[in-house]
């Protein structure tokens, strides 16, 4: 096996300022931005900052607070779905009117804000931690910093896209406290429920900030995309060709095109529905009727609207998870001290994805009344984007095959992504197949398929990067005791969450639904719901210890002593630890070989910046 | 700026690794083209597809349609009491701005050439062109909207599916003795007019014996309308300003201290023509097919 580390022999020492002060090259950049006037005061430094690793922290903790509002709001209703017959009375100092007591003191949720709670879970998720916090901090954090680039392209643009993001997140939690509450239609939005204002409670004014929240939201993402691709284009130091850029940079740099692509069209659906709310036009209404009175639309396709979704929703899931996979990447090869196994199978496969995420979107509509025979062939292409995945998970047990494994908080959050996307993954070939998805559509099924490919797993991957990465960011380490008790709860917790859905689904247990008391066919899986719910519960509270962890390391974690303590050959560890704006103090480092050069010739790892020794073979 | 600053950077990257021959090996831009250019397309791309996604749902909604209005009639109005006269208003129109795309390319040439007074002329005319569609665009949506009563919710322009005859005249009123009435071929279009706030519909006979009146129109036709030319016309209005401020720029001589020549002349210049581009879409759709 050529691709099995050969017996390390040395851990050589770089001087990494000698190396760049002698390969690097000036451009006098240091001369122009005396005084620097970017970062003259607090607020120019830290609020109003262009500097791209100050935006990736702001991306980074403006994430976690939503992740950890968006977490409180499912176990809301994790405990209505568990425990339906419990009073919640004691939420009402929180929740207000939307807990509901009766004479006897027994508080119920109200139903539809149980839906509000599904709706804005999904909501914050898959938008602002999943897509913001994940891709908004990595991006901006490594981009810069792996290709050699002193900023972004356009810091200005850069620093736009984080403010309109937080624009974004205030006019969703202001949605959170409207009289009528937020929006209750699913994170989906389809028609009628978001077109007709008075289709329910959370149609009105919580629909309306709920579009206009999302607006400001693609526009932060298309900001962000443009300044990423360019930058990954177009300020790659001297030597980092496209086949020599980390894998990060490729996940990063391919998820930002399809982000660029998707979201625009997720735009132009989104007007459409506001013409239909405020105008009364009738492009996604037909003949509908509310209290038994007609209303005046005609002509108009809910489907329509679907496929407008779901042409951006499909790609949206990669937008999501191809970030994480190409952290995991990095981190396993790192952590493994192997080169990663099949690098360009790897970047083909993120192609190979990125093209298929466009041609599956009404995998999501089969049931929604699309002809069969064109369903086939939105099936077969599905069922095609398990072959490059795959190609993915092969490469990563690979990588991990014979390596010297560090099992570290970070790794193990890498390996546990192998794990999940893979049980994720195989539902996903399930779910792929029209025919079986008659049974299991809108099933548990389908939630937890989900839960597992996109929502843990991207988790895992996001893990992964803070805990590998969190030294570049505060110069200090995470508790790596913590962080291992955070990963093995995590792992365990999640399962016991999301594995017994997959039987609610099979047995036909609908989602979405407040309560299945009418249901006696469903009610032996009572114990069940309850034993879900417990398990989130608990599964929050090791998410608690990771962010208990996070805000005490920043200021009292483990200092950083060396600049490189993983032995990373990627550039970001030449930087000095209190990285600076510019990121290098002196000259901008040249890159000399590709990014994985670990295990060869005996030497454990060789930095990009080390030129070809003499006598080495195989310089990628 | 931030932006000035890193495009004297962007320079001094490219100076510093021009020996470096292959275009993707880094240190250089492999297109050869500037962040801000590569920027501009890379909006324009994600633009496009806003643009698609409209005509997409153009697409959708017409083809599940039974009837759609025939565009020779329904435009066929131009200003000085012009009618009957088939798409020659917009033609007009979309003329203008096609010049106002030629003379954008000799404002960028010009500006290739370092000549301020050539770019400010040329811009000023395509100013001038973006400015005369918008007007056009208001007299059209003018008419549509005050002369023959369109909105986003209500289409006067029916179209038979049948032959027949007119049973009424235009005013709602039967035909005197001796007037020869008015027939209809399917697949012709009418305009059903309002009379003093009231719709006046036709009453009619079809080649069948069977009777029947004016019917409106689909309502998609004139929510798609006024949305996708409205949202294109938003564009050219954008343009226009952004025109007008590259325009003083250019007067107070930013682009000669920046030595990136009249590169933001060629930026806004990329955007004009793709809002050219789209028009033409917009036309085929709305008006030829």
């Amino acid at each position: 096996m050529a691709n099995v580390a050969t017996p390390v022999t040395t851990t050589p020492k770089y001087d990494e300022d000698l190396l760049i002060e002698e390969y690097g090259y000036d451009d006098h950049f240091h001369e122009h931005h005396e005084g620097d006037k970017y970062q003259a005061n607090f607020i120019t430094t830290y609020i109003f900052s262009q500097d791209h690793k100050i935006i990736a922290k702001q991306f980074l903790i403006t994430g976690m607070f939503w992740a950890i509002v968006g977490a409180l709001m499912s176990l809301v209703f994790r405990l209505q779905l568990g425990f339906p017959e419990e009073s919640l009375a004691w939420l009402k100092p929180v929740l207000g009117k939307w807990i509901v007591v009766n004479d006897a003191g027994v508080g119920t949720l109200a139903p539809e804000f149980y839906y509000a709670l599904v709706t804005m879970h999904g909501t914050i998720l898959v938008f602002f931690v999943l897509t913001a916090g994940l891709s908004g901090t990595f991006s901006n954090l490594l981009i810069p910093l792996q290709i050699g680039a002193r900023d972004m392209a356009s810091p200005f643009l850069n620093m736009l896209s984080y403010w309109f993001f937080f624009l974004a997140s205030v006019v969703m939690f202001f949605s959170l406290f409207l009289n009528t509450g937020p929006f209750a239609g699913g994170w989906t939005a389809y028609p009628p429920l978001s077109a007709l204002p008075q289709a329910s409670s959370g149609s009105g004014a919580g629909m309306t900030l709920w579009v206009v929240s999302l607006v400001f939201f693609v526009v932060s993402v298309l900001l962000g995309g443009i300044n990423y691709i360019t930058t990954v284009l177009n300020l790659r130091t001297k030597g980092m060709s496209m086949w020599r850029m980390p894998l990060t940079i490729w996940s990063f740099f391919i998820t930002a095109i399809i982000g660029l692509l998707s979201f625009p069209v997720l735009v132009s659906a989104f007007f459409l529905v506001v013409f239909d709310r405020e105008l009364n036009t009738s492009f996604f209404l037909n003949e509908i009727f509310i209290n038994n009175q007609a209303l005046d639309y005609a002509g108009g396709s809910p489907v329509l609207y679907q496929h407008l979704f779901w042409f951006f929703g499909h790609p949206e899931v990669y937008i999501i998870i191809l970030p994480a996979m190409g952290m995991v990447s990095e981190v396993l090869s790192v952590h493994s001290r192997k080169p990663i196994f099949g690098y360009k199978a790897m970047v083909f496969s993120i192609l190979a994805i990125a093209f298929l995420s466009f041609i599956v979107w009404a995998h999501h509509m089969f049931m929604s009344g699309v002809n069969p025979f064109i369903s086939n062939f939105f099936v077969v292409f599905t069922l095609i984007i398990a072959v490059p995945s795959a190609v993915k998970v092969f490469n990563w047990i690979a990588t991990l095959y014979g390596g010297n494994i560090r099992f570290n908080a970070a790794s193990l959050f890498g390996i546990g992504f192998v794990s999940m996307f893979i049980s994720g993954g195989l539902t996903g070939i399930f779910l792929g197949n029209s025919a079986i998805d008659i049974q299991l559509h809108d099933t548990y099924f389908v939630v937890a398929h989900f839960h597992i490919v996109m929502g843990v797993a991207a988790f895992f991957g996001m893990f992964a990067g803070i805990y590998n990465w969190f030294p570049k960011m505060y110069g200090r380490f995470m508790n790596d005791t913590l962080g291992k008790i955070h990963f093995w709860g995590t792992l365990v917790g999640a399962y016991a969450v999301f594995w017994p859905m997959h039987y609610l689904g099979m047995a036909g247990v609908p989602r979405r639904y407040y309560s299945f008391d009418n249901f006696e066919t469903f009610s032996h899986f009572a114990g069940l719901n309850q034993f879900i719910t417990i398990a989130a519960i608990v599964t929050f509270g090791f998410q608690i210890l990771f962010v208990i962890n996070f805000f005490y390391s920043i200021w009292y974690g483990k200092k950083m002593t060396t600049r490189n303590p993983w032995g990373a050959s990627t550039l970001e560890w030449t930087t000095p630890i209190k990285t600076g704006h510019g990121n290098w103090p002196g000259k901008v480092p040249t890159v000399q070989r590709w990014a994985y050069d670990y295990g060869k010739d005996g030497k454990e790892y060789i930095p990009q910046i080390v030129p070809a020794q003499e006598g080495e073979t195989n310089v990628h | 700026m931030a932006t000035t600053e890193s495009v004297i950077e962007q320079q001094q990257n490219e100076q510093a690794a021009s020996q470096n021959g292959d275009l993707w090996e880094g240190g250089k831009s492999p297109f050869r083209a500037s962040y801000g250019k590569i920027m501009m397309w890379y909006f324009l791309l994600s633009d496009a597809f806003t643009f698609a996604g409209f005509l997409i749902a153009y697409g959708a909604l017409r083809f599940s349609s039974p009837t759609w209005p025939v565009p020779d009639f329904v435009f066929s109005t131009a200003p000085f009491g012009i009618h009957h006269a088939p798409l020659i208003f917009v033609t007009i129109m979309s003329f203008l701005l096609i010049v106002s795309s030629v003379t954008m390319v000799r404002a960028v040439q010009e500006g290739h050439r370092e000549n301020k007074r050539g770019v400010m002329i040329w811009l000023f005319l395509t100013i001038l062109g973006g400015s005369g569609f918008l007007g056009c665009q208001a007299w059209e949506w003018n008419n549509l909207i005050g002369t023959e009563h369109m909105t986003v919710n209500t289409n006067p322009f029916g179209t038979w599916t049948q032959d027949g005859v007119y049973l009424e005249d235009e005013h709602g009123h039967a035909y005197e003795a001796g007037e020869e009435p008015e027939t209809f071929d399917a697949g012709e279009s009418y305009l059903i007019h309002k009379h003093e706030g009231d719709w006046v519909q036709r009453e009619v006979q079809f080649a069948d014996g069977s009777r029947g009146q004016q019917a409106f129109g689909p309502k998609a036709f004139g929510a798609l309308f006024f949305f996708i030319t409205g949202f294109h016309g938003f564009h050219v209005f954008t343009g226009v300003l952004i025109l007008t401020i590259i325009l003083v720029n250019v007067a107070s001589n930013i682009y000669v201290e920046r030595k990136n020549g009249y590169e933001m002349v060629e930026k806004v210049g990329l955007y004009w023509h793709f809002v050219d581009l789209v028009w033409v879409f917009v036309f085929l759709v709305f008006y030829l097919l």
